[in-house]
């Protein structure tokens, strides 16, 4: 970890730049994981627009894998998807295939 | 050229954020603050200023949306009473922690409940803690002079911090008096161009604004704002000493009204202190009691030094609380007495007065400059709170 930095050196009241959220690891307490079903997907990108963390990639235009880095498991993007092509699954099920 | 006009409390805030054209004002109506708005709304409507005013929803969204204008680099401002400060709170803190030099007027009433729209303290009391400097009025005069100099002091690179103007609900907000107020191109310079050195729309230089910052970080940033509050008495000092050298009115962060030589002085905040002066004036002339009057104009830096340069010859002195902390007593009370704790001694009471806009007269305010000399004559300085006026 990089070192803390000190009152003084520190902006006041905000942080020198910006995007800072990225770096952080905030999908730690996910319940739910969305996975999703390459063929059935369209590449529509209404699951890149709503998801709230930014946590759906997309790379020329097209639906990449969800960042799991990010993603709450939230589930706006199985609601919305209009092929259905997005399954929220328990994360346990994962932790046990893990082991 | 500056000008003799007859303006009431809220006319003359609204008449000193015209003359400040700030970018963005967001406001949501509240008696007795209303009018204030009604007639800024007027100078944005007349073409008068170029403010973008936002009629919002909620006084917690004013708050937010003052808040969002800062940190994108406009110069904002927003007034509001009573319940509506309370709906504020929790952006209060927001604005102060993301280094927001705004401006807010808060004219004085009591919280509810019982639903009440007259004057008390207990609405700014509360926000005390919030980060914000509280500048508190004692007539109109002083609503014009402090809402000008808030911005400057708000803005100071020194401070950048939100400044509260506190002036009483309806015994000034509503009140038609004399007051001499500066042309505009006077004002403009005085304020001078809102340059925020880092901003929301500065791509080029991002930042993150209203971040989160837990364990490792959130710590430093709040020990930030201490330092910056700590820097604000000098700031005060000085621009009013530039706006005294500009209109002749001076200000500082109290003003001492005959303490020199005074053996009973009285402290308080706002309009009842111009009652207490003439009390004192009444008093030395007609019963040879040597009163004196301390006006704390800046509650928040609290000049605690100053105080008890001002106090330091008194045989007893008096504190005049606007609100009540349910359990302690008054607030400024104290906060004075916690000042002298092991610098100064001397007998002290705390007089509670005009919660819910209770009047308080001249006659009151005499009998309490004599129940301190009393106190002081005989040694009995029980009890040490006492309720001026309630039904007991």
């Amino acid at each position: 970890m990089a070192e803390l930095l000190k009152k003084d050196e520190m902006k006041p009241g905000a942080i020198g730049e910006g995007g800072t959220m990225a770096n952080l690891y905030t999908g730690s307490w996910r319940t739910y994981r969305p996975v999703l079903d390459m063929e059935k997907c369209i590449h529509c990108l209404r699951c890149w627009i709503l998801c709230p963390d930014s946590a759906v990639e997309i790379s020329e235009g097209k639906r990449q894998e969800t960042n799991l880095q990010h993603c709450k498991g939230c589930g706006i993007c199985a609601a919305e998807c209009p092929m259905g092509a997005i399954e929220m699954k328990l994360e346990s099920e994962f932790m046990r295939e893990e082991q | 050229m500056a000008e003799r006009v007859a303006l009431t409390g809220n006319d003359s805030a609204a008449y000193a954020l015209k003359q400040i054209n700030p970018d963005v004002m967001a406001v949501y109506p509240i008696t007795p603050q209303t009018e204030l708005m009604h007639k800024f709304a007027a100078y944005v409507a007349d073409g008068e200023v170029v403010t973008e005013l936002v009629r919002v929803e909620s006084e917690h969204s004013a708050m937010s949306a003052v808040v969002g204008a800062s940190v994108a680099g406009a110069r904002a401002a927003t007034a509001t009473s009573a319940n509506g400060l309370a709906l504020m709170w929790e952006v209060l803190y927001i604005a102060a922690s993301c280094r927001c030099p705004v401006v807010a007027c808060v004219v004085n009433r009591a919280l509810s409940g019982p639903i009440n729209i007259h004057c008390d303290h207990s609405d700014t009391m509360g926000a005390r803690d919030s980060g914000w400097l509280q500048l508190y009025c004692e007539n109109c005069q002083e609503v014009y002079d402090n809402t000008i100099q808030a911005v400057r002091i708000a803005e100071h690179p020194d401070v950048r911090l939100p400044v509260m103007v506190c002036f009483d609900g309806f015994i000034l907000s509503h009140t038609l008096e004399a007051l001499e107020v500066n042309d505009e191109e006077t004002v403009r310079r005085f304020i001078g161009q809102f340059e925020r050195p880092d901003n929301l729309l500065d791509v080029a230089h991002a930042q993150t604004f209203g971040m989160f910052a837990l364990q490792n970080y959130y710590y430093e940033f709040k020990k930030q704002q201490v330092d910056a509050m700590a820097n604000a008495p000098a700031v005060i000092q000085q621009i009013g000493d530039e706006y005294a050298e500009l209109t002749g009115r001076s200000y500082g962060l109290l003003d001492a009204y005959r303490c020199d030589d005074a053996d009973v002085i009285l402290l308080g905040l706002g309009s009842t202190m111009g009652t207490v002066k003439q009390a004192a004036d009444d008093l030395r002339e007609q019963e040879g009691l040597k009163c004196g009057v301390l006006k704390i104009r800046s509650f928040r830096p609290f000049p605690a030094e100053q105080i008890l340069q001002a106090i330091a010859g008194a045989q007893i002195v008096g504190v005049m609380d606007r609100a009540v902390s349910f359990g302690l007593g008054g607030p400024l009370f104290h906060e004075v007495r916690s000042a002298r704790y092991g610098h100064q001694d001397g007998p002290m009471l705390d007089f509670i007065y005009g919660l819910g806009g209770r009047d308080l007269g001249l006659d009151d305010a005499k009998g309490i400059f004599r129940s301190l000399a009393d106190a002081s004559e005989s040694g009995r300085y029980e009890p040490t709170t006492r309720y001026v006026g309630v039904r007991e």
